[in-house]
């Protein structure tokens, strides 16, 4: 009798908990009618703030992956002082308020900015701008790439990059034939998670780039501009998020099963061989 | 055949590797592990830079610190076949072939009896396969110089002396200088024509396998060495009898079966030594004149000719050895090993 007392409240905490964590994300669909969402798709509000959104992450995730990628194989294969000083620089943005990141953009690049006031000499002013967008979200987003990346290109054999190279493949032959196709499902991960954190981003964009509809104003400043103008468009941006964070996670699971499946052999029947 | 001539100056973590070597035929490196024997081929392939030193292949220069010459791996034709072979998991056996032949894979595929295995992936493969894949690899680099860092211990009993003797064959054709690193001083005195005792970063004596057993240049080798090793031809007489005729002119019978050019190992321990031999005995016997007697606890190790025995002090003061004097070793045919030689 105890142990069944016991057994349903275990069952009984798991559902609190499971319930608590998907009650708002089922909420946000049930809360109007499914019509009414996909009409308020193409409310001029949302068409503006998912360019907006599309747009700036994909210039980011491009910088992001651009810059992030050499940096990282630096940092995963080089051994200098100072190395853990810099790792631990680089995972700062991570647990830094967004507020505060803002605040940092806007006094760096900002008109009288440590750099931008010598921008601003050139004609170029940053804030406000579609720049401050991606600017701000690849500062956020770019440390969860780099931590992904840098521990992906270490788990590579170094033997197997000895390998090649006495193989007759030069460096770069070995980056892109070895290196790269064994470090590609970290690299993955790390691209798919930079990429949600930055479609989520808020704290710094608004404080650094502002919420002008059509130019700066991303999914999630839309969401809070039209909070209490249009909820239903405010509901629609929100359902969209969920969708496209869903489809992230996803893709990121499958990605790692599927990896973990083809190393270990890649037979028709992978998951049950022995090797 | 080229020879491979390399003089380095390695720090390795807690002593200096420091070793000349000029190889023609095959060297096998053999010492315990941390001796400095993997570092000495990744030196020679260039993925570790030397502190001082030179290696070169004929007048090939590959590396010259007072030059300032340190040409790249991919420079240097080296085939270097790693202690875990190194496959790459992405690719398979035949582009993983490839990726050495620049598109040729089919003649080292046929050569190495692994066609029906192009399309398996590394994973799959068990440890004899991937042995011959990395082999396959290596070689369709188009080396000249094989490097092999313990290219046997990664296989199981069962499989390891048929694919030392496919190793053994394979080396004789290429004539390729080989530098073959291992632990096992059977492997070394099956494949190699000299051998070279590496501890703690420095080339202790480099001899032929005989010359190690007969003359070990400290207590290290003896002890490494460990076995006798007399060379001759076996000529299968009964089902579990064997006739070796020993180089030397003398005959041996072995239990074990064998035909051909070989080595007969035998331990110290199973060798007695007498100052008489009757004929008749079944007992082998081989009669020398006394070398060397080394004290080694409460043993001595005493050379009659070609042959090391051990016995205890006691018996060696009762049969009054004394060096540059006659002596008979003998030892049971159940007692010796015929290990095939090239």
């Amino acid at each position: 009798m105890r142990r069944a007392l016991g057994t349903i409240a275990i069952f009984g905490a798991a559902c609190v908990a499971l319930g608590f964590l998907l009650l708002p994300i089922v909420a946000i669909f049930v809360h109007t009618e499914p019509g009414n969402l996909l009409s308020q798709l193409s409310n001029p509000a949302v068409v503006d703030a998912l360019v907006v959104s599309l747009r700036a992450s994909a210039i980011a995730q491009l910088v992001v992956v651009a810059f992030g990628t050499p940096t990282a194989y630096l940092l995963a294969t080089r051994r200098f002082p100072g190395h853990a000083l810099v790792i631990t620089l680089v995972e700062l943005p991570l647990v830094l308020p967004p507020a505060v990141a803002g605040l940092g953009l806007l006094v760096a690049f900002g008109r009288n900015g440590l750099l931008g006031s010598t921008l601003e000499v050139f004609g170029v002013s940053i804030p406000f701008t579609q720049t401050a967008v991606v600017l701000a979200v690849v500062f956020v987003a770019s440390p969860l790439y780099l931590r992904q990346a840098i521990a992906a290109f270490e788990s590579v054999d170094p033997n197997l990059v000895a390998a090649s190279r006495t193989l007759g493949a030069g460096s770069t032959r070995t980056f892109f034939r070895v290196i790269l196709p064994l470090a590609r499902g970290g690299l993955a991960a790390g691209f798919a998670l930079a990429l949600a954190r930055g479609l989520g981003e808020f704290g710094a964009t608004i404080m650094f780039a502002g919420s002008l509809q059509g130019v700066t104003q991303t999914l999630p400043l839309a969401i809070y501009a039209e909070f209490d103008r249009n909820f239903d468009a405010t509901l629609a941006m929100g359902a969209l998020l969920v969708v496209i964070s869903a489809a992230l996670l996803l893709t990121l699971k499958l990605t790692t099963i599927w990896q973990a499946s083809r190393r270990s052999s890649r037979s028709p029947s992978g998951l049950l061989s022995w090797s | 055949m080229a020879s491979l001539a390399a003089e380095l100056a390695l720090p390795l973590r807690s002593f200096e590797l420091e070793l000349t070597l000029e190889v023609g035929g095959t060297v096998a490196l053999v010492g315990p592990s941390g001796a400095g024997k993997t570092s000495v081929l990744r030196a020679i392939a260039g993925l570790v830079r030397p502190r001082t030193g030179r290696v070169a292949l004929d007048d090939d220069v590959w590396f010259d610190s007072a030059r300032r010459i340190a040409r790249r791996p991919e420079e240097r034709r080296v085939g270097l076949l790693f202690q875990d072979y190194a496959l790459f998991p992405h690719l398979d056996v035949r582009r993983n072939v490839e990726y050495a032949g620049r598109g040729r894979a089919d003649p080292y595929l046929e050569r190495f009896r692994i066609a029906h295995l192009a399309g398996a992936w590394p994973a799959e493969l068990s440890g004899g396969e991937r042995q011959r894949v990395a082999l396959a690899r290596a070689l369709a680099r188009d080396p000249a110089v094989l490097l092999l860092d313990e290219p046997l211990s990664a296989l199981d009993a069962h499989t390891k002396a048929g694919v030392r003797s496919e190793l053994q064959q394979l080396l004789r054709e290429l004539a390729l200088p080989t530098i073959l690193v291992t632990h096992d001083f059977q492997d070394a005195a099956a494949l190699a024509d000299e051998v070279g005792v590496l501890v703690d970063g420095r080339l202790r004596q480099l001899a032929s396998p005989q010359q190690l057993v007969a003359r070990p240049s400290d207590a290290f080798v003896a002890s490494f060495t460990g076995a006798n090793l007399l060379r001759g031809v076996a000529r299968p007489v009964a089902d579990d009898v064997t006739h070796v005729l020993l180089d030397t002119g003398e005959t041996v019978y072995s239990a074990d079966t064998a035909e051909g050019a070989v080595g007969v190992v035998v331990y110290p321990w199973d060798v007695s030594v007498a100052r008489a031999h009757h004929e008749d005995s079944a007992m082998n016997a081989i009669h020398g004149e006394i070398g060397a007697l080394v004290e080694l606890g409460n043993r001595i190790r005493v050379s009659i000719g070609p042959i090391t025995a051990e016995v205890t002090t006691s018996s060696a003061r009762r049969l009054e050895l004394s060096r540059g004097g006659p002596g008979i070793a003998t030892f049971k045919a159940t007692a010796t090993r015929l290990v095939p030689l090239g």
